[in-house]
């Protein structure tokens, strides 16, 4: 979606704020909505990609004025009220309804090591999805603009780029995030110069890599 | 059904007026339901917030300025060779290493969303995942890096990643002048976490004298 999430290239954010010898987390909120997103996700009530995309519906001006783990905390409770693993009247009271039943938790704290360290994977080396293209050739970003999610960023719609590495067959956001199941493919590492992306004011040197899968892609 | 008559929530998504009571009645709704273990939000805190950070890429960054077998590892497949290190975990289950180098200077950042490398530089800093930095590192990666007081001349080619995908990226630094006679745990001391999301180098040692 071109949602404000997508903010490659914008101007008028202002400068960076540094904070020197910055915590992990800055209260203990925070901390506690991480994990909850962690253990959560141990349910397996959805994926990454639908996590990501629930993000980014947060309208723009709430999205810019909330911080991170707001963002956080909201996503955790949309997703638990979409899923049905919690009611909204429930979420804002902070007790369960009456006779509603007890779960038992998806991630216990003796799991959480392990659960920690473990190596997921989103590749799927033995999908049979052939590369549509191959290092050095030459791609042009597809033009689209879907409602939904798409890890294809506004500013390298349309744009040419060089095929830079094959990283595999990798799971596909735009579907995936949507229950419309992972539809893997190949997913490469492309170069884009800096001038092809922002000008004839950009850097001659400088160029972008961005990861991008075989639908956002065209021969050029 | 709309309840709120005049406070419009956009997308009917709840804006939190207090995360930190929202939090708490989250965490204590869900520890009613059975959703969560508090024990394993402890766990889940303490593991983010004292074992997993930037000391892991770090010792990675050491092991390959000292060990040029273990750097041929790293640049051709990162995952693994810094799995042998025992940095493994979400958010760094597809790891790519790219390397600076006099001529080269790369820079990480995620225009989407928040995505780090986790295992090895633990969670981002606040910056990292702001507005500002996620809108200029892909049009103005100079100016990002002057802000960080990291001038580059103009004959240094910049390449910026932007982790459009569940690919993490890490930045090898260039090891300094003056280093030789450091042992591995000396040169991990002077890795940074801003160097190895390349927003500046790795300064030269100090003075061993003092």
């Amino acid at each position: 979606m071109n949602g404000i999430h997508d903010m490659g290239g914008m101007h008028g954010m202002g400068p960076i704020e540094y904070e020197k010898d910055e915590p992990v987390f800055h209260s203990p909120w925070e901390g506690r909505v991480f994990a909850i997103n962690r253990a959560l996700g141990a349910c397996r009530k959805w994926n990454i990609d639908e996590g990501r995309h629930q993000i980014e519906r947060i309208a723009p001006a709430d999205y810019l004025r909330m911080s991170y783990y707001e963002k956080w905390l909201v996503r955790n409770v949309e997703l638990l009220v979409k899923h049905g693993l919690a009611t909204r009247e429930e979420v804002e009271s902070g007790k369960a309804a009456a006779g509603a039943e007890k779960a038992t938790p998806a991630l216990s704290a003796a799991a959480v090591p392990a659960m920690v360290a473990r190596r997921g994977n989103y590749s799927r080396a033995n999908a049979n999805a052939p590369a549509l293209f191959e290092v050095g050739q030459p791609v042009r970003c597809i033009n689209m603009n879907p409602a939904g999610h798409t890890r294809l960023p506004r500013y390298a719609r349309g744009k040419s780029g060089v095929i830079a590495n094959d990283h595999g067959v990798f799971v596909f956001p735009d579907t995936n995030a949507h229950g419309l199941g992972e539809q893997p493919q190949h997913l490469y590492s492309v170069r884009f110069a800096a001038r092809e992306l922002w000008g004839e004011t950009a850097s001659p040197r400088d160029s972008v890599y961005i990861d991008l899968w075989d639908s956002y892609l065209e021969h050029a | 059904m709309e309840p709120h008559d005049h406070d419009h929530h956009h997308d009917h998504q709840v804006v939190p007026s207090d995360p930190a009571l929202r939090t708490k009645a989250l965490e204590s709704l869900l520890v009613e339901k059975g959703l969560v273990d508090p024990k394993a939000l402890d766990a889940l805190v303490d593991a983010y917030e004292n074992k997993i950070g930037p000391r892991n890429g770090a010792q990675v960054v050491a092991r390959a300025w000292v060990d040029p077998a273990y750097k041929q590892r790293l640049l051709t497949d990162a995952s693994s060779a810094i799995a042998e290190l025992g940095y493994t975990g979400g958010q760094g289950e597809h790891m790519v290493v790219v390397e600076n180098s006099p001529r080269v200077h790369n820079m990480i950042v995620c225009t989407l969303c928040s995505c780090y490398p986790w295992p090895v530089l633990g969670l981002p800093p606040v910056w990292y995942k702001s507005a500002p930095y996620r809108s200029r590192a892909v049009i103005d990666p100079r100016g990002v890096l002057r802000e960080f007081g990291l001038d580059l001349p103009e004959d240094v080619e910049v390449r910026v990643w932007d982790s459009t995908s569940e690919i993490r990226y890490l930045v090898l630094p260039e090891r300094p002048a003056g280093t030789e006679n450091l042992s591995e745990e000396e040169l991990a001391a002077l890795v940074t976490r801003d160097a190895m999301v390349g927003v500046a180098k790795v300064a030269p040692a100090r003075s061993t004298s003092a």
